[in-house]
């Protein structure tokens, strides 16, 4: 489970353009679930999932992971409970590493190299061995559809398949949880259905899934388990579908 | 192991990073390899000279007396031989022959020479850099002109082998005869006097006595054609050095803006690894494989580049700077000769200050706070 309590984001501080993204969020993610947070551009939902996968510290305010997610982290921990706001970036990075796994908005694949290596740059700096993690990364992708795609550039890639590679980077370390950040904003309603049918199979898997759109066919779909409603970076509300 | 593992992982894609930027690391490359190939350059060749002439003083005479008029060299009389024969801890003393003469059809300056045990009249033995440029070989005929306008027919009768062909490669052995003949010096003088000592501590009385015999000599030390040689070409590379440092300075420009000025993808692709996962020491990790490998492989080819420049090619590119007179030499190999401590410098000089000018702008990039990517 992940707890946020009171939890605030503020950019540039103490300058003219400071801006407030996140204002006092109180929120509880329960595990093996899929949670979406809805609302419209800035309403603080991207800087939320940011701070949730341990990508950013918040200004102030705490959160707590809890089960499963604090396995490996030795430091700020009481009983099975870790508070992960006040961890330095090392320590950061590594439950960012081991317990969460990202889907860019803009995929953000790199360019110029392949599927392949692309899928498997997560794990890189782990030290794992080149054969396993290889053998790890091609059945991922496989069972994506894209065992084809190998060893093709990224940027020969369609959109769905661009995609569906950032989900296999996402799982490459087989994360807890699974973030995705507007996931089918540049997908068109059949690649978007087929997004929400690997989200399941995600969820099947044991995966918990925070999803942050604002798109109906995310956030209405039957397989979503509990929606949280934001606006000026505040919770609106929200409803438990499941 | 797993450390291990780690450096393989990340140094295989820092490699396919860099093949991704080809051209621009290419042109890095290839302005890296031309700096440092012309600082190697420079000092494989002070080097070599260098050692070329302490191989050529082993073999020189401990004092040699030339006699002064007007401040010019002339010849040396005879009778000086057997005065300085009579100064105390003197061990041997003979006249030398030689002398400079320019060949038109080689465009060169050859030294003919008198070899101490003499040789056979109308016979030579020459250099192979003579062999070369006359395009001759042994049993040919070779003709000087004389200073009458007569020609003088010697034979090759061998070519002369040497450790170094600077010492050799311009030079014919005659006999006295023929060597009085071309240049119409008559046998009361000789070019230069060479003497040996018995203690080698007492080679500056020694030298002083003679001068105080003869005060028309300077008598030359061994020491002070050590220090002549040294000076020549310390101030001859230093030239090219000062020249080059601009050339060096321009490169640091060119490899910090390059460095220092991440484009705007390179940032992206800094902002994603961290995203997945990778720690800002990881970035850093794989930005010192890159500067290193950039680095490392243009001070390979360069060093290797200029190793065949000096060595192979007679240091073609700077020969009128770097050898001044010698020029109107024919064309010589060096021995190569490599000063280890001198490559090490240069290593310091190029490699570290990139690789640091690589790390530093990406160490900013990559302390920004993941999150960037999704914004």
């Amino acid at each position: 489970m992940i707890e946020l309590s009171d939890i605030r984001k503020v950019f540039n501080c103490g300058k003219p353009n400071e801006f407030t993204a996140v204002d006092g969020v109180t929120l509880s993610v329960d595990s093996r679930k899929i949670t979406v947070l809805k609302g419209p551009s800035g309403s603080g939902k991207t800087t939320l999932l940011g701070l949730i996968g341990c990508m950013a510290r918040p200004t102030s305010g705490r959160i707590h992971l809890t089960g499963r997610l604090t396995q490996g982290v030795t430091f700020s921990v009481e009983g099975t409970t870790a508070e992960v706001t006040s961890l330095p970036e090392r320590f950061l990075t590594e439950i960012r590493r081991r317990a969460f796994g990202f889907i860019f908005q803009q995929f953000n694949l790199i360019k110029g190299i392949t599927v392949l290596e692309n899928v498997m740059l997560p794990a890189y700096p782990i030290g794992e061995g080149f054969k396993p993690l290889r053998e790890r990364a091609s059945r991922i992708l496989s069972d994506l559809n894209l065992s084809g795609k190998l060893f093709a550039k990224v940027e020969w890639l369609s959109g769905g398949e661009a995609q569906r590679v950032g989900i296999a980077r996402a799982l490459i370390n087989d994360p807890t949880v699974i973030i995705a950040d507007e996931p089918t904003a540049h997908l068109d309603t059949k690649l978007s259905g087929e997004f929400m049918g690997i989200v399941e199979r995600l969820k099947g898997d044991g995966k918990t899934v925070i999803i942050a759109s604002h798109d109906p066919i995310v956030f209405d779909s039957p397989i979503i388990d509990r929606v949280v409603e934001m606006r000026d970076g505040r919770l609106s509300g929200g409803y438990q579908r499941r | 192991m797993q450390w291990l593992e780690k450096q393989r992982n990340i140094i295989d894609f820092t490699l396919s990073s860099l093949l991704r930027r080809k051209t621009k690391n290419i042109a890095l490359m290839i302005v890296y390899t031309l700096v440092v190939f012309v600082l190697a350059s420079v000092m494989f060749f002070a080097e070599a000279i260098k050692k070329e002439a302490s191989i050529i003083l082993r073999g020189s005479p401990e004092i040699i007396v030339q006699r002064l008029v007007a401040g010019r060299q002339e010849l040396a009389p005879v009778g000086y031989i057997e005065g300085i024969k009579k100064i105390r801890g003197v061990q041997s003393v003979s006249g030398r022959l030689w002398g400079y003469y320019f060949e038109p059809v080689a465009g060169a300056n050859f030294t003919l020479m008198v070899p101490e045990d003499g040789s056979e009249k109308g016979q030579i033995e020459v250099g192979k850099g003579i062999l070369r440029s006359m395009r001759a070989s042994e049993g040919d005929i070779l003709s000087l002109k004389s200073y009458t306008g007569d020609w003088v027919v010697l034979k090759i009768k061998g070519a002369l082998s040497s450790e170094s062909e600077l010492v050799s490669s311009d030079l014919i052995l005659t006999s006295e005869e023929d060597f009085r003949n071309v240049f119409g010096i008559s046998k009361e003088y000789f070019t230069d006097i060479t003497l040996h000592v018995r203690n080698s501590r007492e080679l500056a009385t020694i030298a002083q006595k003679i001068k105080d015999l003869y005060p028309d000599t300077r008598p030359i030390v061994r020491d002070d054609i050590l220090r002549t040689y040294d000076s020549i070409f310390n101030w001859r590379s230093g030239l090219l050095l000062v020249i080059m440092a601009g050339a060096g300075l321009a490169f640091i420009i060119f490899a910090w803006d390059k460095a220092s000025g991440l484009s705007a993808e390179e940032k992206k692709e800094i902002g994603i690894l961290k995203a997945i996962g990778w720690e800002t020491s990881d970035v850093i990790l794989m930005k010192f494989w890159e500067g290193t490998a950039i680095s490392l492989s243009s001070f390979l080819a360069g060093i290797i580049l200029a190793y065949f420049h000096v060595f192979f090619t007679s240091s073609t590119l700077f020969e009128p700077v770097l050898k001044g007179w010698s020029v109107l030499y024919p064309k010589f190999r060096l021995t190569p000769f490599i000063d280890e401590a001198q490559v090490m410098t240069l290593f310091f000089l190029t490699v570290l200050p990139y690789t640091v000018a690589t790390i530093v702008p990406s160490w900013r990039a990559a302390s920004v706070d993941p999150d960037s990517v999704m914004r």
